[in-house]
């Protein structure tokens, strides 16, 4: 029996990393939302590695968090060691990451969302999305309860008709043993929604009483922990660190896989699902990188309560018993206890082509949906979907313009670009080499490249917004004056570039100047800056990034300028493909489906060449003009 | 719209008679008043009426460049429906390119090819049916186009640039890689692997400069092929429009066996003219692969030039040939007007709606008639033109340079010590300049190169 509840806004199916944020946004921007979960004890779930953050992914948290995502908030409170990596590679590559306690996090997550308010959580399976003339009016859960909506936003995760498998061992679960989904892919595909099936895995976990650190080289945290929320003082957050372990796989280890290899599912094709290429498992690596004797493997604590540890770089999806051999076979694995095996995960996912920017289905007005779902992998990338999409599903009720983040902003930008414009076939990654316009996506920038589009979105409270204003301000003035301030080749200039191997002065130049030479920077020249005022490390760190590296910005911010050029060029939505001449046949039926926003969209898609694009631009000229014409 | 003013020599590279440098946009007058100096007086041309001609000179930092005539045109009432100026030069290609050269400098940009065409499109002075026509002409074309731009680029040349690309290329995805993956891809010693790349890339890129500032890269015009049966006197043609003694001319029929090529200058209109075999049924086998040949040139003409002989009959090759040339833009020549007829004007009329000239290439009659007749096909658009040459060879010469400008930063960064990531910013550029070069890269420039199909200097 059916029957009609309380209606809502917005309804966030799933509460992960993606559903936690969406959910949070659409209540933060005053929606009536419902949260619904599988279990209220998977809440922010980390059912992989222990950790945020990390190449690229770091970059992604303080995104997040520049736009009043809770993500970067929440590993800040919860983290039990920070690193800041690739410090010696340019400030463009440098990113956080911080270990978590995985309890702490979940609990720390769901105890926000508890306490949010025009939120509600509630634990059910959601097993059909209600629409009508291409319209979402609800969800219906397996009890048979109507929630009647206005936006939709899924974020099943992996949960969909997922299958874990290790071997020949398959189970018909989710993550951790967590009830799979098993009735939403149908009703989703009943509205026309393509379905993919992909494949993820997890490494084992091991008892730390069990693991011989003596044989592995121990990783610290950083002295100064740089927090990930740009509203965390770190002062605040100063706590001892645990320590990560590196050791290494040997040619005993990949010989243990090599002759084991016929019995994992992915080799022997009982798994369907494509996996993440730049996440293999151990098996990918050893037949990838044959000609490797060894490769990298840390082991992670899960958290600090309890003795679980994470063997980060050997996910696996080998039997058991092969699962002991190979693990036993590490330095200082020898005498492993495995707590939790490794395995792979099946699950569903749409095809993210089916998608606009705004994160919203093309054919379905009000369904919106992020993270693994849409085809990606990583914490990180869903949460960043999860608070777009929360944010676009509440414009939408609130009839207002979506949010939409270009290439050149942000890695989110360039996250729901290609996931909705580049044709993939395996779960996405973010990576620091899909962002063309890196030098200008820092991490440590991302507060003044986003922070605006949060306050006027109304994440950002006016508070924080004046206080980016105000960092703006004194970085810009600090700047001019160094370009400004002249220092002369006197005794103490001359002494100080001395002492720092930096040639010497033959006739007087600018500070600026000065912090532009590679072995010098700001602080260094503190003794000679007499006019110098006391300024926050962040506002000295913008300064120096900003002085030192203005030829490659300003080279960047041309090329950023050629790509807004076609990016500028919209496309009317009512604009008619059937009737633009000379359009190939392929390139027709592609735009037709996907209905690139711009001409930069559409000559990113697949199958459109650079001639149907210059048809397009031409058609575009005219029709823009003829439609002037009209209006006068 | 951007409203930058434009300029280019609207003329192609003729050594000899006038050349016109055409300036459009909002500050075509004020680079002209900065420029112009008359004859006597102070007259300012932005006060004068539009649509004159004035007598003067063109005058930089006080040194007298040429003397010249200048047309002012004010907008609306031009082809840009911009303000237009245009300067006739008096001083050789030399000098035309130095008048060029000034007016840049006084904050004119260098046209891109087609570029007045378009702005007289965007601008609305061509209408939708004409810019439609252009949309149907693009697949057609552009493939054309693309192809010929590329043929531009001898062979090896071309190979040389998409050979850079691919080697920056692969430097930019190693160090990207590296960037990913830093556990199986170490950078340790690549700097020193790159600057030795960038320094062969880029010694590379020194000599096609140098080359293409001799001209010797961009080689295009109209293609013109001349075809009519054996001993119609096709090479005598050639030799008369170039003006040497290029072809082996006899009176012995098939003497010319393969094609003969040649880039001639009418005024301003280059023509690259290639002379075939006569047709004929042959069983000469060499003879043969001339005349398939011959046919295979007259296929892909833009313009053919058939040359009859007029002191003999009509026979079944004149048939082929007259069904061959049924579809293109054709130029009958009714030859040795000198010699006793059995071909007449009028006979000849009711075989064709093509243009008959009739001449003698032997007493020189004719020719300036048929001049006449390609520069009116030309200018009433009949005939396109696939490129400017000068401006062509500027654009690549600018994109090489800026290639070499990346590059040089590139080397720069190495020697700075900067960490590898800084590397791909200026090795990217280097890429996409290169791209330019060959056409591989979309950016507006696709839809210039779209009208650069009008005609030269437009």
């Amino acid at each position: 029996m059916s029957y009609i509840y309380e209606s809502y806004d917005v309804v966030v199916v799933g509460a992960g990393h993606a559903g936690c944020e969406a959910a949070l946004a659409s209540a933060r921007l005053s929606l009536k939302t419902i949260l619904f979960t599988i279990s209220m004890d998977s809440v922010a779930m980390m059912p992989c590695n222990p950790n945020i953050g990390g190449t690229s992914k770091g970059h992604l948290v303080r995104e997040i968090d520049a736009l009043g995502g809770e993500m970067g908030v929440n590993i800040d409170k919860t983290y039990i060691q920070s690193k800041m990596l690739n410090v010696s590679k340019g400030p463009a590559v440098h990113s956080l990451r911080a270990q978590a306690d995985k309890q702490e996090y979940s609990k720390s997550m769901r105890n926000v969302l508890e306490n949010t308010p025009n939120l509600i959580l509630k634990q059910a399976e959601v097993t059909e999305i209600l629409a009508q003339d291409r319209k979402i009016t609800g969800v219906k859960t397996y009890s048979g309860a109507i929630y009647p909506c206005k936006a939709v936003i899924l974020c099943t995760g992996t949960y969909l008709n997922a299958r874990c498998i290790y071997g020949e061992t398959v189970n018909a679960t989710g993550p951790n043993g967590l009830k799979a989904a098993n009735y939403l892919t149908d009703s989703l595909k009943s509205l026309g929604i393509e379905m993919y099936r992909f494949k993820t895995g997890t490494p084992a976990r091991i008892d730390s009483r069990s693991i011989d650190f003596s044989k592995m080289e121990e990783q610290f945290g950083d002295e100064t922990v740089v927090p990930f929320s740009f509203t965390t003082n770190p002062e605040d957050i100063k706590k001892e660190q645990i320590s990560c372990w590196l050791t290494y796989t040997n040619e005993n280890t990949h010989e243990i896989i090599r002759a084991n290899i016929g019995r994992s599912p992915l080799f022997s094709g009982d798994i369907k699902g494509t996996g993440p290429r730049y996440c293999p498992s151990i098996e990918d690596k050893v037949v990838k990188f044959a000609d490797k004797d060894r490769h990298q493997v840390f082991i992670e604590p899960e958290g600090l309560y309890t003795n679980e540890m994470y063997i980060a770089g050997m996910s696996s999806s080998l039997p058991e018993d092969v699962q002991y051999q190979m693990y036993r076979s590490v330095p200082g694995l020898e005498n492993a206890q495995i707590v939790r095996n490794a395995y792979a995960i099946e699950y569903d996912c749409i095809n993210p082509l089916q998608l606009k920017a705004s994160l919203e289905f093309k054919v379905i007005d009000g369904l919106f949906s992020g993270g693994q779902f849409n085809g990606s992998s990583g914490y990180e990338e869903a949460a960043a979907q999860g608070l777009i999409a929360g944010i676009n599903a509440a414009m939408k009720v609130l009839n207002k313009e979506p949010l939409i983040i270009d290439r050149s902003e942000a890695y989110i930008g360039v996250l729901i670009d290609d996931l909705v414009t580049k044709e993939t076939h395996e779960p996405y990654r973010m990576m620091t080499s899909r962002a063309e316009y890196r030098l200008l996506l820092r991490q440590d920038n991302a507060d003044i490249r986003l922070t605006k589009k949060g306050y006027e979105v109304g994440l950002i409270s006016e508070e924080r917004y004046q206080k980016l204003i105000q960092k703006e301000d004194e970085i810009n003035s600090e700047m001019i004056r160094l370009e400004n301030t002249v220092v002369g080749a006197n005794k103490e200039v001359q002494e100080l570039l001395q002492q720092n191997q930096s040639s010497l002065l033959n006739t007087a130049t600018t500070l600026a100047e000065l912090i532009r030479r590679p072995e010098l920077t700001y602080e260094m020249l503190e003794k000679i800056d007499i006019k110098r005022r006391k300024l926050s490390a962040d506002i000295i760190e913008q300064v120096n990034i900003n002085i030192k590296y203005d030829g490659y910005i300003k080279r960047q911010l041309r090329q950023v300028d050629q790509f807004k050029k076609l990016e500028n060029k919209i496309i009317p939505e009512e604009l008619d493909y059937m009737a633009v001449p000379s359009l190939r046949i392929e390139a027709r039926q592609k735009l037709i489906k996907f209905k690139p926003l711009s001409i930069g969209q559409a000559s990113r898609i697949s199958g459109v060449s650079p001639a149907d694009v210059s048809v397009l631009l031409i058609y575009l000229t005219q029709y823009n003009y003829q439609k002037s014409k009209e209006k006068v | 719209m951007t409203t930058d003013t434009i300029a280019a020599i609207a003329t192609g590279l003729s050594n000899a008679g006038i050349g016109i440098v055409r300036i459009s946009g909002d500050d075509a007058f004020s680079i002209i008043d900065s420029i112009y100096k008359p004859k006597s007086g102070n007259k300012i041309l932005s006060k004068e009426n539009s649509h004159t001609l004035h007598y003067g000179y063109i005058v930089e930092e006080g040194q007298m460049i040429d003397e010249v005539m200048v047309a002012i045109m004010k907008a609306p009432r031009t082809y840009t429906r911009e303000n237009t100026i245009e300067i006739n030069c008096h001083g050789g290609i030399v000098v035309v390119r130095k008048v060029l050269e000034t007016v840049l400098k006084h904050g004119a940009r260098i046209a891109e090819p087609g570029e007045f065409t378009k702005r007289a499109f965007l601008n609305g002075r061509i209408d939708l049916s004409q810019a439609e026509a252009v949309c149907d002409i693009i697949h057609a074309k552009n493939e054309l186009m693309l192809k010929n731009s590329l043929n531009q680029l001898r062979g090896t040349v071309l190979e040389l640039i998409k050979d850079l690309r691919m080697r920056i290329l692969r430097d930019i995805a190693y160090i990207e890689a590296a960037l990913d993956d830093p556990e199986h891809i170490s950078l340790e010693g690549f700097d020193k692997e790159l600057s030795e790349h960038v320094q062969e890339e880029s010694a590379v890129i020194d000599q096609l400069l140098t080359e293409s500032r001799n001209g010797k890269i961009i080689k295009e015009g109209i293609k013109t092929v001349i075809v009519g049966k054996p001993n119609a006197g096709k090479s005598s043609l050639l030799n008369s429009l170039v003006g040497d003694e290029r072809a082996i001319v006899t009176d012995i029929a098939g003497t010319t066996r393969d094609t003969l090529e040649e880039t001639i200058n009418l005024n301003g209109i280059i023509l690259n003219i290639i002379d075939t075999a006569g047709i004929r049924d042959t069983k000469d086998v060499i003879e043969k692969i001339g005349v398939e040949k011959a046919l295979k040139n007259a296929m892909d003409a833009d313009l053919i030039i058939y040359v009859l002989d007029s002191s003999t009959n009509l026979d079944e090759n004149d048939e082929v040939i007259l069904n061959l040339v049924q579809n293109k833009k054709t130029i009958l020549l009714l030859n040795k007007s000198d010699l006793e007829q059995q071909i007449s004007y009028e006979d000849i009329l009711k075989k064709t709606s093509h243009k008959v000239i009739s001449i003698s290439i032997k007493e020189n009659t004719g020719l300036k008639e048929l001049e006449k007749a390609i520069k009116e096909m030309f200018f009433e658009g009949e005939l396109s033109f696939n490129e400017d040459i000068y401006i062509t060879n500027e654009r690549q010469r600018e994109s090489f340079m800026s290639a070499l400008e990346s590059l040089k930063l590139v080397n720069g960064s190495i020697d700075a010590g900067m960490p590898e990531d800084f590397y791909s910013i200026d090795l990217m550029n280097a890429y996409e300049s290169l791209g330019k070069v060959i056409g591989e890269n979309i950016e507006d420039d696709l839809v210039n190169m779209i009208f650069k199909e009008f005609c030269m200097g437009k």
